[in-house]
């Protein structure tokens, strides 16, 4: 069998560990900061929902299944999920994966949107960001937890990092697809009568790439909240650490429970955030 | 290609265009600079891959001028007017507006152009789903940035002209085509631009609507006297709405003129086969197929000379017009028999003597004449714009002018 040759050698993970390290070297400070201002933003979203108690978030989340999805059925099965949660025991732990959901869509939203805004006005940048996205979408999930792990250590900060860069990619997508589909005589008309490229974005472009914006942000959320308990495995809290701790004991019950939970959660965060696209489609 | 700038030197010229050129593709530029600039369409589109839009276009807007650009799909009209104001940048050329030279404006002092001097009106209506008809109505004010009560004020002005008054709060999404036309119109207007681009507005709506909206259209134009630069591939259209139909094919200007001329002088083949379905009915006026008035009576002649020059040309009756050439009516040859028989021989005709009969004017178009002529044994008298008479129409005259093309009806 003749074998491939050695002297056909790239030594890509030598250098990319030499850049991992050089990274770190020289720009520990840079991450350190970006570390803290994301510490911040979660520990403030968890400082809220673990201060409400569990008997107003209930009845909120019942109002927001009764109004935004404007179905008293589903505003009862909210309820009724997150008195489950509750009676597992894991009501503490479902706010803090929750905490992590949001403050990750936050990054997400505030990196995402711009970026498919840019992506939209410009060939060149989709160019550049398609592939990109389509590698950030394929690559194993873990994969993003043993960078994030030596940039920031063990605990929520690279769990979050990890889950914004697994959860951006939607938001950017759609963001630009859905201005990219905006019809071309509205957008047209503006300019006509003079309207600045800002004022083209903010009274055309983003209002009727709105749904699809949102579709956007359903999708990231759902793809944040998927990746969070998959976090739990370089030290974020919730209910993911407890679905781990479970099947290292292999206690059959105490996974089933702890997953269930999520399952509740995604389908709350899911249906809410799917009814703002519907709503605005509605409108037109 | 021809213009008509020339023939009236005394109106200005608003919008100048001049070796225009719209190139789609890579390095548009050494298509238009280089030897490939002479080829056809489809070479140049073979060897390079590029498409040319437009073809070195020259042509001439007079100020208050309703200036039609027909094409079919693909001619280049839509890319010319967008080229106006740059909504389309064009390869090579000029375009000089109010004697201003819009291909070299930097983007800060087209914005404030497109602000003050233009509104345009589009197919799709180009309407903000969002906003409600007085915010849309509004919108061009709103960019310009104008106050809300202003704008407000200005726009329900806009609105009422369109006749669309009540309906400013609802959503456009909840009005028929032809109301979101008026209020892709009436945001136009809003605006009191100077020059009002409009890209085939009518095509998406019902022929009844349409004819309608055309008719509120012209009158409006009579009332606001705005240039008017209006894209259409409906012929009729052209010829209904235009003062004067520049003809494009792939790219290139084919023929510039009156309505008339392009129906009556086709400049080549392809217009010819345009206009081949155009009925003349439509776009002849009476001034351009009325003759002299043979017999012509003037009422300060007593009636016996009047008697003696119809008899002379052996007809039954004449027409009669004052010192001023003003037209007064008819008078027959038993009438003017009657007053000479009278005891009381008048030295001129008296008045209660000549009928009055139904007039036209010189622009009338020959279909509007079909029932006059039908309850109108004589022939029609023409008068010019200051009531004079200009000429006369007979049945005859209509009849030979409009049979080469009225086989069939377009209606």
């Amino acid at each position: 069998m003749i074998e491939f040759p050695d002297i056909v050698n790239i030594p890509l993970a030598a250098w990319i560990d030499s850049a991992m390290s050089w990274l770190l070297k020289h720009m520990d400070g840079f991450f350190d900061v970006i570390g803290l201002i994301i510490l911040q933003v979660v520990m403030a979203f968890e400082a809220v929902f673990l201060f409400i108690p569990w008997f107003i978030v209930i009845p909120l989340i019942g109002l927001a299944g009764w109004k935004l999805v404007k179905s008293w059925k589903m505003a009862l099965v909210f309820i009724v999920m997150l008195l489950m949660i509750g009676s597992f025991g894991y009501w503490d732990l479902a706010m803090r994966t929750l905490s992590l959901v949001i403050a990750s869509v936050f990054f997400s939203l505030l990196i995402g949107i711009p970026l498919g805004i840019t992506m939209a006005g410009s060939d060149r940048a989709e160019g550049i960001l398609k592939p990109l996205l389509d590698g950030m979408q394929t690559m194993p999930s873990f994969v993003y937890l043993i960078p994030a792990l030596m940039f920031f250590g063990m605990g929520k900060v690279p769990a979050m990092v990890a889950t914004i860069i697994y959860a951006v990619p939607p938001v950017i997508r759609l963001t630009n697809v859905g201005i990219r589909t905006v019809d071309r005589e509205a957008v047209e008309a503006s300019k006509a009568f003079g309207a600045t490229p800002r004022q083209v974005l903010f009274d055309v472009q983003l209002p009727l790439a709105k749904p699809s914006i949102m579709v956007g942000i359903n999708q990231t959320t759902m793809m944040a909240l998927a990746m969070v308990v998959i976090g739990s495995m370089i030290g974020a809290k919730g209910l993911g650490m407890e679905v781990l701790l479970a099947i290292n004991r292999i206690e059959v019950g105490r996974g089933f429970e702890a997953g269930i939970s999520i399952v509740f959660l995604a389908i709350i965060i899911d249906r809410i955030t799917f009814s703002f696209s519907e709503k605005n489609e509605k409108r037109k | 290609m021809s213009d008509n700038a020339k023939e009236k030197p005394a109106e200005t010229v608003q919008v100048e265009i001049r070796n225009l050129w719209k190139v789609f593709g890579r390095d548009p530029k050494k298509i238009v600079n280089g030897p490939l600039k002479d080829k056809s369409k489809e070479e140049i589109k073979k060897k390079t891959g590029c498409v040319v839009a437009m073809r070195n276009i020259n042509l001439d807007i007079r100020k208050g001028e309703f200036y039609i650009l027909m094409g079919l799909s693909g001619s280049g009209k839509s890319t010319l007017i967008r080229n106006l104001i740059r909504l389309v940048n064009p390869t090579s050329g000029s375009v000089t507006i109010n004697g201003e030279n819009v291909t070299k404006m930097s983007s800060e002092d087209l914005l404030q152009f497109r602000r003050k001097t233009f509104g345009m009106v589009f197919q799709h209506y180009g309407l903000l789903p969002h906003m409600t008809v007085l915010d849309n109505a509004a919108y061009g004010l709103k960019v310009r940035g104008l106050p809300k009560g202003e704008r407000f004020a200005k726009a329900m002005r806009s609105l009422e002209t369109v006749g669309l008054k009540g309906w400013e709060d609802s959503y456009p999404g909840a009005l028929s085509g032809g109301m979101q036309q008026r209020v892709g119109l009436a945001r136009a207007l809003a605006n009191d631009p100077e020059i009002l681009l409009m890209d085939e507005p009518f095509s998406g709506l019902d022929p009844l609507i349409r004819r309608q909206m055309q008719d509120e259209l012209v009158e409006l134009q009579d009332r606001l006297q705005k240039t008017i630069i209006f894209v259409t591939h409906d012929l009729h259209e052209a010829l209904k709405l235009g003062d004067r139909i520049a003809i494009m094919r792939n790219g290139e200007v084919v023929q510039v003129g009156s309505p008339e001329e392009i129906v009556t002088q086709p400049a080549d083949e392809y217009v010819e086969e345009f206009v081949k379905d155009a009925s003349p009915a439509k776009v002849l006026t009476a001034g351009s197929i009325m003759e002299d008035a043979k017999v012509l009576l003037y009422n300060w002649e007593g009636p016996k000379t009047a008697l003696t020059l119809l008899r002379s040309h052996k007809r039954k009756a004449a027409f009669v017009v004052d010192k001023g050439h003003k037209l007064l009516g008819v008078i027959k040859e038993s009438t003017l028999e009657k007053l000479i028989e009278a005891d009381e021989k008048p030295s001129i005709l008296p008045s209660d003597s000549i009928r009055k009969v139904s007039t036209v004017n010189e622009d009338t178009i020959l279909e509007d004449l079909f029932s006059i002529v039908n309850e109108n044994p004589y022939p029609i008298p023409v008068l010019r714009g200051d009531g004079r008479l200009a000429g006369v129409v007979t049945t005859d005259q209509i009849f030979e002018s409009i049979s080469p093309a009225e086989g069939e009806n377009h209606d």
